[in-house]
């Protein structure tokens, strides 16, 4: 299923959105980076609680389709302008991590 | 023999908060190559694995990246404390690294592991007191 679709499914929020046609395959929750990277699979919806500027690298790196930030976590500006830059999808789920999986569950 | 393409980055050993650089400009490059997704994230993933490690327990370094018709040569070397026993760092789980780095999401004790996973060859010289130098090869 496309982002855009999960986002209007789950009534989820688009924080960042340059990629919205992007095909989400799976998912991984998760938030330690190195976990992440081992773990996670290219074109999985990341589930974090993470707000800091390297989840925009490790979503970059780790070629994952979007990152879903859960517990209504805030970015900073600068940090959605270096998403926006590095073509990375983020969403707010406004839901703990447990509920934020199982929505997603749901779709794919 | 095609071609060698190289590219070098020093890698400053300040800037926690947003390391990373060279490891997304290599995959930018990369990108630019047409070379498939899947090599572009073994290589994304380990370098920047290893230039997370030069900023974080090395005070920084130098990356050297080189393309040829077999696959990505990835060499990070920094003149930091050096890793006394290699193989207990390569362990998952096995970290020395502070609090206010694991705020940040890493210090998993993973990124060794993850560099082995995701490259072909790898090799570790470390001397303590004097450095380290680690060799990832991605193929094609
Ligand atoms: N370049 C280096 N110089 C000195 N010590 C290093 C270097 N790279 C790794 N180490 C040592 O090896 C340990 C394990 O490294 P590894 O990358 O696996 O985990 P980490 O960096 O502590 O956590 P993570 O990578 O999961 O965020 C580190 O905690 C550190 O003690
Ligand atoms: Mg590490």
């Amino acid at each position: 299923m496309k982002v855009s679709e999960l986002i209007e499914k789950a009534g989820f929020r688009a924080v960042t959105l340059p990629d919205a046609d992007r095909e989400i395959k799976g998912a991984y929750a998760g938030d330690l980076l190195s976990w992440v990277m081992g773990r996670a699979k290219a074109d999985d919806a990341w589930i974090t609680i993470m707000s800091n500027i390297n989840v925009v690298a490790v979503a970059s790196l780790a070629d994952v389709a979007c990152v879903v930030l859960a517990e209504d976590v805030e970015l900073d500006e600068e940090i959605k302008q270096t998403a926006l830059d590095r073509e990375i999808n983020i969403i707010s789920s406004g839901m703990p991590i447990y509920e934020t999986a199982l929505e997603i569950g749901k779709f794919i | 023999m095609s071609d060698e393409l190289t590219f070098h980055f020093d890698v400053d050993g300040e800037n926690f908060t947003s390391a990373g650089h060279a490891s997304v400009k290599v995959k930018k490059i990369l990108r630019e190559l047409g070379l498939d997704p899947e090599t572009i994230r073994k290589v994304s993933i380990a370098m920047y694995e290893g230039e997370i490690n030069m900023v974080i327990h090395a005070g920084g370094g130098e990356a050297d990246v080189s393309v040829d018709d077999k696959g990505v040569t990835i060499v990070l070397k920094d003149s930091g404390p050096g890793i006394e026993d290699i193989d207990k760092a390569m362990e998952e789980g096995y970290s020395t690294a502070r609090d206010n780095i694991r705020s940040l999401g890493f210090g998993a004790g993973m990124g060794l592991p993850n560099m082995k996973r995701y490259s072909d060859e790898m090799n570790i010289e470390s001397e303590v007191g004097k450095g380290t130098t680690i060799t990832m090869k991605v193929y094609f």
